[in-house]
C-alpha cells in the first residue's frame, strides 16, 4: 500500500516503524527537517518536509496514488485539515488523530462529513482501554468496535454461571439481556452459533453488546464482585478525564488526585460527580488518607512515567487492588515487564496499533466493500465491517427472512453511532455499518452473507 | 476511616471516664454518702470496657481529619452516656433522657439543667455535676493528648477537632507540651480562684464546685438560686473569674513567656473587653433604679454579662425581671460568647471580628470595585480559608439554629422560651429568658425536645462540624 503520514511525533515514528516493517510504501511529511533526518536513516521511507495541509506538498508526496493518508501532527485542525485536501486531491483513505474532547463528542458527525474515514483519539483510546481491564478483570480479551461503543468480549463460561447445556436462545429469554453470543470455542474448535446452539460449561464464549450491557449480563450471571467498584486516579490530565468519565457512567465511585488547581475545578465542572482531590499524587500521607488502601483499583496517570510506576510499586505494596500505569515512553519496557506492578498501558503503541490494525484490514479487504477486517476467536474467525451504501437485497428484508450462509452471524449495526444488536425483526438500512462473524473467507461484498 | 485507632482512643476515653469517677467517689466516702457504690460500680464498668478496647494496640496508625472528626464526635458522645450512669443509677434523675442531657450540659459547659431544686442532691452528685464542667472546659481529648502516648502528627487532627475557633495553632512545637501548657494555666487559674474564694469565707465544697463552673465556663449551681445567696466579694470573683477563663489562653501563655506587649495586642481579648465593658455601662444605665445604688447595679450588670458572654450561665439576680434593652443585650452576648482557645462556647469573639471585617471589605468593594484588600487580625492576613471557613460555619450554625427551634416548638412553648433556650443551649450558656430564664429550668421541656437540646449542646461544644460529619455517608466509607 502507499501510505502518506502527515506528522513525525511518537506516534508517527511508531507507525514508521511498524508500517515500513510490513513493506508499505510510506512517504513521511513533518515540518521540521531534523526529525524526518532521524527517521529516514532509519528506515526506508521518503521524507518530505512541509505543511502536510499544503496541496501542493501533498501532490509531491504523490496522494493521487496513495492509498491512506494518517495525520498525526499536534494540532487537531491541522489534521482534519490535512484529510479533507487528501480526499479532494486524491481517492485515498484517510485517518486523523484529534484529541481535543470537544470534538470527541462529534466525532462521528466530522467523519461522516468529512468524508474521514477513522479518527483516533489517542487520550481516549487509553481510558478506554484501561476501562476495559477495570471492568471485567476476569474476562480473556475484549475487543471494542465501532470507537468503544461495541464491544466483543471473550470469557470461560464457568460452571457456577448456570449457562452449561443451555442454548443461545435460552439464553437471550432467560437474561433478557441485549447481547447476543457471535462465537464458541470447544477446545480446538470454534463455532459461529445459531440460536439452537448448545453451551457447554468451560467453552470459551464471545459475546458482542455495549459497554453497558455487557455489564448487565455479567451482573446477571453474578460475576459481580470481579467488577472494580471504586477508583482512585492520579493524574486528571486528558486519559484521567476521559477515564473517570466513562468510569461513572458505569457507576464506579471515582476519585481524582491532581496537582494544578484549575484543572481541579475545570474537572470538577466537568465530572460533577466524581471527587476531585487538589494535591500532590506521589504524596504518600495524601494517597494514605484519600484511601488508597482501600481502594479496589489505582490507575496512575500523571504525565512521567516513572512517577506513574513507583506509584504502581507503592499500590501494590500498599493495597489489593488492580493497579495500572500509564507509560508513555517505552525504553524500559523489558525491565518494566520484570516488576509486579499490574497493568501497564503504552498510550503510543495503543494508537499505533489501532491504526495498524486498520491499514492491515484496508490491505485485506482492499477491491471490496469491506471497511474492516479483524481476525478473531484464535485468528479462526473473522469479523469484517461492511458499509451498506445504497439499497439492496439486503436491506428490505428482517434479519430472520434473510437465508444466510451457515456460520454467519450479522453481529451488530451501527447507525449514526447507536449500537444495534440486531434481532430476528430488525432491518439493515443504507447508511449503516454492519458487523458480521464468520468461519468463511473472502466475502467481498454485504450480498456475499447470502447463499 | 481507620476503625482500630478510633476503637482505640475511645478505650482511652473510657478509662478516662472511670478515672475521673474517681473524686465524685471520695467526695462520697468523704461524706458517708451511699452513692460511693453507685460511683464504684460505673467505675468498674467503665474500667473493664476500656480496658478490653484498649488491649490490643492499633498496627494501622493511618489518622487524618476525618479519623480525628469522628474520634471526638463519638468521643463525646460515649462521656455523655457513661457520665450520666451515676444519676440513673442513684436515682437522682431516674430518666434516661434527662439524665444524659444533664450530662452533656455538664461536659459541654452548659450548665443548664432539668432539676428544679438542685440543693436535695446528694454531695457527690453536685460534686460530678460540676466536675464535669471542669474536665469538658479544656477538653477531654486534649487531656488525653497529654497522657497517651501517641507518636506521629496525626494528633493535631484531634485538637483541631476539638479546640473551639476558628484556627487552631500550638504555643510549642510539641502537641504534648502545649496540651500541657494549656492544662497547666488551667489548673493554675483555678487553684488561684479557689483560695480567693476561701479567703471570702466560702465553704470548701461550694468553692470547689463554683470554681469548678467557672473555670469551665459551665455554670451549674449548687443553690437554687445560683450565686445569688453568696457575698458581693464572692460574686465579684467570680464575676471576674469568668471573664479571664473567657480570654484566649495564649494571651496567658505570652504573659508566661514574658511577652507582655505582644499578650495584650490581642485583637480578639481587646474586643472581648470592650464588648463586656460597654455592654455592662449600658445595663447598669438602665437597671439602677431597680437596686437603688449603682454599685449594686453595676455589680449585678457585670456578673450577668461576664456569665453570659463567657457562656457560664451563673446569675446573681433574675435578670429575666430585668427591662427589655438589657434583656435584649444579654441575648444577644449569648451569640458572641467568649475568645477562641478559651473554656468559652458560642460563636467567637475571633469569628465576629473576621466577619465584621469581611462585611466593612465588601462594602469598600461596593465603592471602589477593583479594591485588593485582605482582612487582618492581630497585625496578620486572614487566610481566604479561613474566612470562607468562618461564613460556612455561621450558614451551618443558623441552619441548624433555626431547624432546632421549629423542632422544639413542637411543645407549644411560648416564642421567647423556645428561641432562648436553644440560643442557651447551642452556644452552651445555660439558662435562657422566660421559662427557661435564671428562675426556671429545662425540665419543662418534653422528652424530644430535651434530646434536639442534647444534640444542640453537643454540636455547639465542638463546633458543629464534627457532629455533622457523623451523619455523612463517606464518613463511613473505606473508599
Amino acid at each position: 500500500m502507499n501510505i502518506i503520514i502527515i506528522g513525525c511525533g511518537k506516534v508517527g515514528a511508531t507507525l514508521v516503524e511498524q508500517l515500513s516493517a510490513e513493506n508499505h510504501n510510506i512517504v513521511i511529511i513533518d515540518i521540521q527537517e531534523s526529525k524526518l533526518e532521524a527517521i529516514s536513516s532509519t528506515y526506508d521511507v521518503m521524507t518530505l518536509a512541509g505543511n502536510g495541509a499544503s496541496f501542493n506538498v501533498q501532490q509531491e508526496a504523490g496522494v493521487r496514488n496513495a492509498d491512506l493518508l494518517i495525520a498525526v501532527t499536534g494540532s487537531d485542525e491541522l489534521n482534519l485539515l490535512c484529510c479533507v485536501i487528501a480526499k479532494k486531491s486524491g481517492h485515498c483513505n484517510t485517518i486523523a488523530r484529534v484529541r481535543n474532547s470537544l470534538y470527541s463528542k462529534e466525532i462521528s458527525f466530522i467523519k461522516r462529513q468529512l468524508g474521514i474515514s477513522m479518527i483516533i483519539n489517542p487520550e481516549l483510546t487509553t481510558a478506554m482501554e484501561i476501562a476495559k481491564i477495570l471492568r471485567f478483570p476476569s474476562a480473556i480479551k475484549i475487543d471494542t468496535f465501532a470507537k468503544g461503543r461495541a464491544e466483543l468480549l471473550k470469557f470461560k463460561l464457568k460452571p457456577e454461571f448456570g449457562l452449561g447445556n443451555m442454548t443461545v436462545q435460552d439464553i437471550s429469554d432467560r437474561l433478557k439481556c441485549n447481547i447476543l453470543v457471535c462465537g464458541v470455542e470447544r477446545g480446538d474448535d470454534v463455532f459461529i452459533p445459531n440460536g439452537n446452539f448448545v453451551l457447554r460449561d468451560n467453552d470459551s464464549v464471545s459475546i458482542m453488546a455495549s459497554p453497558k450491557d455487557t455489564a448487565e449480563f455479567f451482573r446477571k450471571i453474578g460475576v459481580v464482585s470481579h467488577r472494580v467498584k471504586t477508583a482512585l486516579i492520579i493524574g486528571g490530565g486528558k486519559v484521567g478525564y476521559y477515564l473517570a468519565a466513562q468510569l461513572l457512567d458505569m457507576g464506579i465511585r471515582v476519585r481524582i488526585i491532581e496537582l494544578d488547581r484549575a484543572r481541579c475545578e475545570q474537572l470538577s465542572e466537568l465530572l460533577p460527580k466524581a471527587n476531585v482531590i487538589c494535591g500532590d499524587g506521589t504524596d504518600q500521607s495524601l494517597l494514605m488518607e484519600e484511601g488508597l488502601p482501600y481502594a479496589q483499583s489505582v490507575i496512575s496517570l500523571t504525565g512521567f512515567d516513572e512517577e506513574n510506576l513507583l506509584l504502581s510499586l507503592f499500590a501494590m505494596k500498599h493495597s489489593s487492588a488492580k493497579v495500572v500505569a500509564k507509560v508513555n515512553h517505552i525504553a524500559f519496557n523489558d525491565i518494566i515487564g520484570g516488576l509486579d506492578i499490574g497493568s501497564v498501558i503504552y498510550p503510543k503503541y495503543l494508537t499505533a496499533n489501532k491504526i495498524i490494525k486498520y491499514v492491515r484490514g484496508a490491505q485485506n479487504s482492499m477491491g471490496s466493500n469491506v471497511e474492516t477486517l479483524y481476525k478473531i476467536l484464535n485468528n479462526q474467525a473473522e469479523a469484517l465491517e461492511f458499509s451498506i451504501r445504497q439499497e439492496s437485497a439486503i436491506t428490505q428484508t428482517p434479519l430472520m427472512d434473510l437465508n444466510l450462509k451457515s456460520d454467519l452471524l450479522i453481529c451488530c449495526i451501527n447507525r449514526n453511532g447507536n449500537i444495534i444488536i440486531p434481532r430476528g425483526q430488525d432491518y439493515i438500512l443504507p447508511g449503516d455499518t454492519v458487523m458480521v462473524v464468520t468461519t468463511q473467507k473472502g466475502l467481498r461484498d454485504i450480498n456475499d452473507i447470502l447463499k | 476511616m481507620n476503625y482500630s485507632i478510633i476503637r482505640y482512643i475511645l478505650g482511652w476515653i473510657f478509662n478516662f471516664q472511670a478515672f475521673a469517677m474517681l473524686f465524685p467517689g471520695i467526695v462520697a466516702i468523704i461524706y458517708g454518702e451511699n452513692e460511693v457504690w453507685d460511683f464504684i460500680l460505673c467505675i468498674i464498668l467503665c474500667g473493664i470496657i476500656g480496658f478490653v478496647l484498649t488491649l490490643k494496640k492499633p498496627k494501622n496508625r493511618v489518622f487524618f481529619a476525618r479519623e480525628g472528626f469522628v474520634a471526638v464526635a463519638l468521643s463525646w458522645i460515649i462521656l455523655s452516656i457513661t457520665g450520666a450512669l451515676p444519676f440513673i443509677i442513684s436515682g437522682c434523675i431516674p430518666n434516661f433522657v434527662d439524665a444524659v442531657f444533664e450530662t452533656v450540659s455538664g461536659f459541654t459547659t452548659t450548665g443548664s439543667s432539668i432539676l428544679s431544686d438542685v440543693e436535695i442532691l446528694p454531695y457527690s452528685v453536685l460534686f460530678w455535676r460540676s466536675f464535669t464542667h471542669w474536665l469538658g472546659g479544656m477538653g477531654v481529648l486534649v487531656f488525653l493528648l497529654m497522657i497517651l502516648p501517641m507518636n506521629g502528627g496525626y494528633q493535631m487532627f484531634l485538637m483541631k477537632a476539638e479546640s473551639p475557633g476558628p484556627s487552631v495553632s500550638k504555643l510549642v512545637p510539641k502537641i504534648r507540651t502545649t496540651a500541657m501548657i494549656l492544662y497547666g494555666i488551667y489548673m493554675a487559674m483555678t487553684i488561684v480562684q479557689i483560695i480567693l474564694l476561701l479567703i471570702g469565707d466560702m465553704p470548701l465544697f461550694d468553692a470547689l464546685c463554683t470554681t469548678f463552673g467557672s473555670a469551665g465556663t459551665g455554670g451549674f449551681g449548687i443553690k437554687n438560686d445560683s450565686m445569688g445567696s453568696y457575698s458581693p466579694y464572692i460574686q465579684v470573683v467570680t464575676g471576674v473569674f469568668m471573664m479571664l477563663f473567657g480570654v484566649n489562653f495564649n494571651v496567658y501563655f505570652l504573659f508566661l513567656m514574658k511577652r507582655p506587649i505582644q499578650a495584650l495586642k490581642c485583637e480578639e481579648a481587646r474586643w472581648y473587653i470592650g464588648i463586656i465593658a460597654a455592654s455592662t455601662v449600658a445595663i447598669t444605665v438602665f437597671i439602677t433604679n431597680i437596686y437603688g445604688s449603682v454599685g449594686t447595679a453595676l455589680r449585678h450588670a457585670f456578673f450577668q454579662v461576664s456569665s453570659i458572654i463567657t457562656t457560664t450561665g451563673y446569675a446573681t439576680t433574675d435578670f429575666d425581671l430585668w427591662p427589655e434593652v438589657p434583656r435584649v443585650i444579654l441575648v444577644m452576648l449569648m451569640f458572641v460568647g467568649a475568645c477562641a482557645g478559651s473554656t468559652g462556647g458560642g460563636i467567637k469573639v475571633s469569628r465576629l471580628i473576621i466577619l465584621v471585617k469581611s462585611v466593612g471589605k465588601e462594602l469598600k468593594q461596593i465603592i471602589h470595585p477593583k479594591n485588593v484588600r485582605k482582612i487582618q487580625l492581630d497585625g496578620k492576613v486572614v487566610e481566604h480559608e479561613t474566612v470562607r471557613s468562618v461564613n460556612v460555619f455561621m450558614v451551618a450554625y443558623f441552619l441548624i439554629f433555626a431547624f432546632s427551634v421549629l423542632l422544639i416548638s413542637i411543645d407549644n412553648t411560648d416564642l421567647v422560651t423556645n428561641f432562648t433556650a436553644v440560643a442557651a443551649t447551642f452556644n452552651n450558656i445555660g439558662p435562657g429568658l422566660g421559662m427557661v430564664g435564671p428562675t426556671g429550668n429545662f425540665g419543662i421541656f418534653s422528652d424530644f425536645s430535651t434530646l434536639v437540646l442534647t444534640i444542640d449542646m453537643l454540636a455547639g461544644r465542638l463546633e458543629i462540624f464534627p457532629l455533622l460529619i457523623l451523619f455523612m455517608r463517606d464518613t463511613w466509607k473505606k473508599f
